[in-house]
């Protein structure tokens, strides 16, 4: 490919060759600075496309408001378990020293609050690591064994050299000619159409077919 | 990362239009007035206290004393923790600690009425507090000397004062002289300089304040003193940027939402780092609850001293922790500047609870009795200590133009 910008068209994916009719996953450009992709990233978000996302070697500073990205709900999830594995480890030992088996300990009270504070505090941590990790996982939709960029070769330098910008045939606005044509005019590199991969194209060919 | 810093850095600069070479404070900017006010208000209440006050004087200078010297004990820590990490997003705010740890010399000269109030103050000072404790008091007897007990004090106080000036000198310096090798011996100096500032923070915790209590000791009472002191020194930084940011003032560009958030966030870990040690400290004497160590917590929940306790507890760890949670808080001028006045007001309330159960306790029924020297000697050491951070910030610039992290700092952004 060259990187000339006036020959920076839209890479013909194989879908392209057959009409338009394999189901395409989206389209992906890529650019040479994180500039680059962050003005791309607000012009797209300008344009009204909610389902793309940017890909980098690094984070770039301002990506967020550039994409406009709603704040993460990850520390709700952080927040809740924590105070839930606060309250739930206090609770244990409340029932476990009143209840379950109670036992003088050196001349005090059933119910010494001040002992139970740690293991109370350690629950809290807990409950709160968890939140990080699953809300984390939950939100980013990991664990997953594949995703249709990975069908891209170019895409490989993501962890390299290049930076990215996807935008999903499933946005609304998406068009297969249009959308890659837009992209190349933002100063991508190079533009080209992924493919759905073939588990997911086989079973979204009936809707393909119909539209 | 590093290779983008530069170029982003001089972006950042342009962005904001600041030429940081012209930062400095205004002759008539209200924090050089206020200041220049602070210091002969405080000269007028010291003048007064000293002469109305009687033994009462002491205890309540002790306190005001050990207040405003944990801010400055605070800035010196503050400022070699950011030598010793290499930290880049600190640059913007690390002069205004600089000039804080500046005014540690001053505590020198403002220990003289401890040494004189010394008798009032230290039941083993004039061989009191023995009874029936005597041989608990007699093990530490060769440590609690008047004599050597100043000494220590002594050493102490130049020592941070040296290493204060110093380090503020070094930094000034490079303002005229840009080198970035000034960095480099900062950053060598800094690791024995913590060495340094640990033992003696300790020690003079145990020689100025557990000591008061003569049969009590705890040998986490450093860490507490040191965690007390940071939460301070970090509020203060927050007032100051933001007093000096405010309505475009000289830090306008400079100190941004990006520098709050990072304050906001070391506040909110050292407020939870201060309960974790206040917490260790109680948990572990009420377990082992052997009467020589009880006595403290016991002088503290009797005779009007436990709503103080609580007090302490609810100001210094539970309302802070759940305010500061938030990420919007930290990043607005506001809910940040609110959060860190409650935490200064509540350090000092902190200071008055350690100091003031124990050194009442000689008076006969020495419960909880506010006083209008606590209030006067506040003034006076507080209007002194703000009038010598005035008097050091109104010569060099705010923030160290020459240091070859400031690019990264002024560019600097939270993920």
């Amino acid at each position: 490919m060259t990187d000339a910008r006036g020959a920076a068209a839209p890479t013909p994916a194989p879908s392209a060759w057959d009409g338009g009719r394999t189901p395409v996953w989206g389209a992906l450009a890529e650019f040479t600075t994180p500039d680059g992709l962050l003005a791309a990233a607000a012009a797209v978000r300008e344009a009204g496309f909610e389902r793309f996302d940017a890909h980098s070697p690094f984070p770039v500073h301002g990506i967020e408001r550039a994409m406009r990205l709603k704040r993460s709900p990850v520390p709700w999830f952080v927040l809740v378990l924590g105070l839930g594995g606060a309250a739930a480890g206090m609770l244990l030992q409340w029932w476990v020293s009143t209840h379950a088996y109670p036992l003088v300990i050196s001349g005090k009270p059933f119910f010494s609050w001040p002992a139970f504070v740690p293991i109370m505090f350690e629950c809290g941590v807990l409950g709160g690591a968890l939140g990080a990790v699953f809300g984390f996982l939950s939100m980013a939709r990991l664990p997953r064994h594949h995703h249709p960029l990975f069908g891209s070769t170019r895409f490989e330098r993501v962890g390299d050299d290049a930076f990215f910008l996807s935008i999903e045939a499933a946005d609304p606005r998406f068009d297969r000619q249009r959308t890659p044509a837009m992209l190349a005019d933002l100063g991508a590199r190079h533009v080209e159409l992924v493919d759905m991969p073939a588990p997911e194209a086989s079973r979204k060919e009936p809707e393909g077919g119909a539209a | 990362m590093s290779g983008a810093s530069g170029t982003t850095g001089s972006a950042a600069r342009e962005r904001i239009g600041v030429d940081v070479r012209q930062v400095s404070l205004p002759a008539g900017h209200p924090v050089a007035k206020l200041s220049l006010a602070a210091a002969v208000a405080g000269a007028v209440a010291l003048a007064v206290a000293w002469a109305l006050g009687g033994p009462r004087f002491y205890s309540s200078y002790l306190t005001a004393y050990l207040f405003f010297l944990t801010l400055a004990l605070g800035g010196l820590v503050f400022v070699l923790l950011q030598f010793v990490t290499r930290a880049g997003w600190s640059v913007a705010v690390r002069r205004l600690a600089e000039h804080v740890m500046g005014t540690l010399p001053l505590f020198l000269v403002l220990f003289v009425p401890v040494i004189i109030g010394m008798g009032d103050l230290f039941p083993w000072a004039v061989g009191e507090g023995g009874g029936e404790h005597e041989a608990l008091v007699g093990s530490k007897a060769l440590w609690l000397q008047p004599g050597s007990w100043i000494l220590r004090s002594a050493v102490y106080l130049v020592l941070w004062s040296v290493l204060g000036w110093w380090f503020r000198r070094q930094s000034i310096g490079q303002d005229r002289h840009p080198d970035p090798g000034v960095t480099r011996r900062l950053q060598i100096a800094s690791a024995p300089g913590l060495v340094v500032f640990g033992v003696t923070v300790t020690l003079a915790s145990f020689d100025w304040v557990m000591s008061l209590d003569p049969h009590w000791y705890s040998t986490i009472f450093g860490v507490y003193v040191f965690a007390g002191a940071v939460v301070g020194i970090l509020a203060l930084v927050v007032v100051l940027s933001v007093a000096l940011e405010r309505r475009r003032g000289p830090l306008a560009g400079i100190v941004t939402p990006e520098h709050y958030h990072d304050l906001g966030k070391l506040l909110f870990g050292f407020v939870v780092f201060w309960a974790y040690i206040a917490f260790s400290q109680f948990m572990l004497i009420w377990y082992g609850n052997l009467p020589e160590e009880t006595v403290w917590y016991r002088q503290r929940f009797e005779h009007g001293w436990y709503p103080v306790s609580v007090a302490v507890a609810v100001g210094c760890f539970v309302v802070p922790f759940f305010f500061l949670l938030g990420r919007d808080v930290k990043r607005n001028r506001l809910t940040l500047t609110a959060a860190a006045v409650w935490l200064l007001v509540f350090h000092y309330v902190d200071v008055y609870w350690l100091v003031m159960p124990s050194a009442l306790s000689v008076d006969p029924g020495g419960g909880f009795h506010p006083h209008w020297l606590d209030l006067l000697t506040l003034v006076a050491v507080g209007g002194l200590f703000a009038g010598a951070v005035g008097r050091l910030m109104a010569g060099p610039a705010l923030v160290p133009v020459a240091d070859p992290r400031l690019p990264e700092s002024l560019s600097f952004e939270n993920m």
